[in-house]
């Protein structure tokens, strides 16, 4: 677009301050992690590693990281096979209430988490009779994640022409030989990406974690939740806040590297409202 | 051939397999068990249950839920003014976080899609996308602490004479127009990128000032993006109550769920119903104002 020299100028400067307020507080928590004094007091009066090392040695801090491994690892692991299930019908059948099968995947990150958190609580402890845990922290972060590798499957498999797997049918595979030898292949990379995004959502989940965690329990978001309070911990807080950062960070640049879908990234965070909008749209 | 030597060497899986052979119908059958019996039943259900306890009661005494048939909660939520203040406060919280993103997303969301280089573009997107993924909590927690009385905003202010907003519901709205924020930038992002770069040569070549172009061609064109990405800073904002309890003293539709939970389940379940109702007409607008045509 043509733009004066003046109208270019004022853009450029509104861009300015948006970036500017994106991430300036980022900034803070990383110059407040290597500060010297107990009081997040600024300007800093000075600088050490200290808090990080407290942090690496904290046994709550350690023990809540690997809660929040396992969880993210197993909820990922159930969102990767019930979302390539769902992907596949969706992508390469046609079927009565097609668009239905968007809708719920969609439905866990379309409402607040809020609800998804206290439905699912209550029916553990109402109805099932089961006691809060980690596994149902699972349970919980498995139905919201679902959406990120479905998006990102379908996205790949609606690239790919379903013709290859008619040829490979015709020349005499079996169904299972066409999904191993021409499906799958075709669809690792978007498998690794959702994977790895639905990882760093669950990750960093705190709302629906609440109303699922028992008593016993802390994922890492948690842990610096109940420390957030404690004025002795806020800067071993602040270190573990600059270490989730960076955990969360990698394994969203890899999926940007591993998936060039447009939108496939923003999957299940800001793009979701493009698949909330598709799916309402459809029939 | 490879393919002839793995199959022979699993004779029961490609019986399994043949059995889906030339069936579709079974095939999507067996795909979608799993994915229906966890999204249907267990989330589905669970929401369903969510309805049905909205109507069952507290014991005053003993603190036992009892699993009747009442309306209590539903009118305490619409006849007792605290709720409705609550319920007020929070849809008001939200509209203004909207539009606040909206003004700031859009600049930034038109430069990316019709000025930057390829190059900027390119980077723009990341640099929007790192924080959208970077630690929610980490996010509030920074914004705690500037906004803190020792914070950076107020060392910045004081040599003004002026003060930061403390903690209060001017931090909260503060707070998740930050939050949201790449919610908004991405969808108007798209939906500018949609638009054909000949449109707005057109309008310029008929003669309509840049202004003109943008208030008459560019912006109609992306208002529906601008209302799919309203949808996301609205709902997430009804249903806060981390940053809420975390920058201020105020209560929001979710910090009394949470607050409620332990000790009066069914009424937190009536109130979980509020953020649903408001999403549903909210989603209704949205769509008659096109948000879901062009995504």
């Amino acid at each position: 677009m043509r733009l004066s020299r003046r109208a270019r100028g004022l853009l450029r400067f509104g861009v300015g301050v948006g970036m500017a307020f994106i991430y300036l507080p980022l900034l803070v928590i990383f110059i407040y992690a290597f500060n010297s004094s107990k009081i997040l007091k600024w300007p800093p009066p000075g600088w050490t590693f200290e808090w990080f090392s407290k942090a690496f040695e904290s046994e709550s801090v350690r023990e809540s990281l690997l809660t929040s491994v396992e969880a993210g690892a197993a909820a990922t692991a159930i969102a990767l096979l019930l979302g390539t299930l769902a992907a596949i019908a969706v992508a390469r059948h046609r079927f009565f209430g097609r668009e239905t099968v968007s809708f719920l995947v969609i439905l866990p990150i379309a409402l607040p988490g809020i609800v998804t958190g206290v439905a699912l609580s209550n029916t553990f402890t109402q109805v099932l009779g089961i006691s809060l845990s980690l596994l149902t922290v699972i349970v919980g972060h498995a139905t919201f994640c679902i959406v990120v590798i479905y998006n990102n499957v379908v996205a790949r498999l609606r690239r790919t022409s379903g013709s290859f797997e008619e040829a490979s049918a015709d020349l005499g595979a079996s169904t299972w030989q066409t999904f191993r030898f021409v499906t799958f292949p075709s669809m690792k990379t978007a498998l690794a990406a959702g994977a790895l995004l639905a990882f760093a959502l669950s990750f960093d989940e705190i709302i629906v974690t609440t109303f699922t965690i028992g008593a016993g329990e802390e994922t890492l978001p948690i842990w610096i939740f109940r420390n957030l309070f404690r004025p002795k911990e806020l800067p071993i807080v602040d270190a573990v806040a600059v270490i989730v950062i960076l955990i969360s960070i990698v394994p969203v640049y890899l999926a940007h590297r591993l998936s060039q879908e447009s939108g496939g990234i923003a999957a299940g965070k800001g793009g979701g409202a493009a698949e909330v909008a598709e799916v309402t749209a459809a029939p | 051939m490879t393919t002839e030597g793995v199959v022979s060497k699993r004779p029961a899986r490609r019986r399994f397999a043949g059995l889906f052979h030339g069936r579709p119908r079974l095939q999507v059958a067996a795909l979608l068990a799993g994915p229906s019996a966890w999204l249907v039943v267990l989330y589905l259900g669970s929401l369903v249950v969510l309805l049905i306890t909205a109507f069952w009661t507290v014991d005053a005494l003993s603190g036992e839920v009892i699993q009747g048939f009442s309306f209590e909660n539903i009118e305490a939520l619409l006849n007792e003014p605290v709720y409705r203040t609550i319920v007020w406060r929070t849809v008001r919280t939200a509209i203004l976080v909207t539009l606040t993103d909206a003004v700031i997303a859009f600049p930034i969301a038109f430069y990316m899609a019709k000025v930057a280089s390829r190059r900027g573009k390119a980077l723009l997107v990341i640099a929007v996308l790192m924080p959208l993924w970077s630690s929610y909590l980490v996010k509030v927690l920074a914004w705690r602490t500037m906004l803190s009385q020792d914070g950076v905003i107020n060392w910045a202010l004081n040599p003004l004479g002026l003060h930061g907003p403390g903690y209060g519901l001017t931090a909260v709205w503060l707070v998740l127009s930050y939050l949201w924020l790449p919610y908004m930038i991405l969808p108007i992002y798209a939906g500018l990128e949609r638009i054909p770069d000949s449109l707005i040569s057109a309008s310029e070549d008929l003669g309509a000032a840049p202004f003109t172009t943008f208030r008459r061609v560019i912006f109609p064109l992306a208002f529906p993006a601008v209302v799919a990405g309203s949808i996301f800073t609205f709902s997430l904002t009804l249903g806060d109550f981390i940053t809420v309890r975390l920058v201020s003293n105020s209560q929001f539709i979710g910090t009394v769920i949470a607050s409620s939970i332990t000790n009066d389940l069914p009424f937190a379940a009536a109130l979980a119903l509020v953020p649903i109702v408001v999403m549903i007409a909210y989603l209704a607008v949205a769509r008659k104002l096109g948000a879901f045509e062009h995504v």
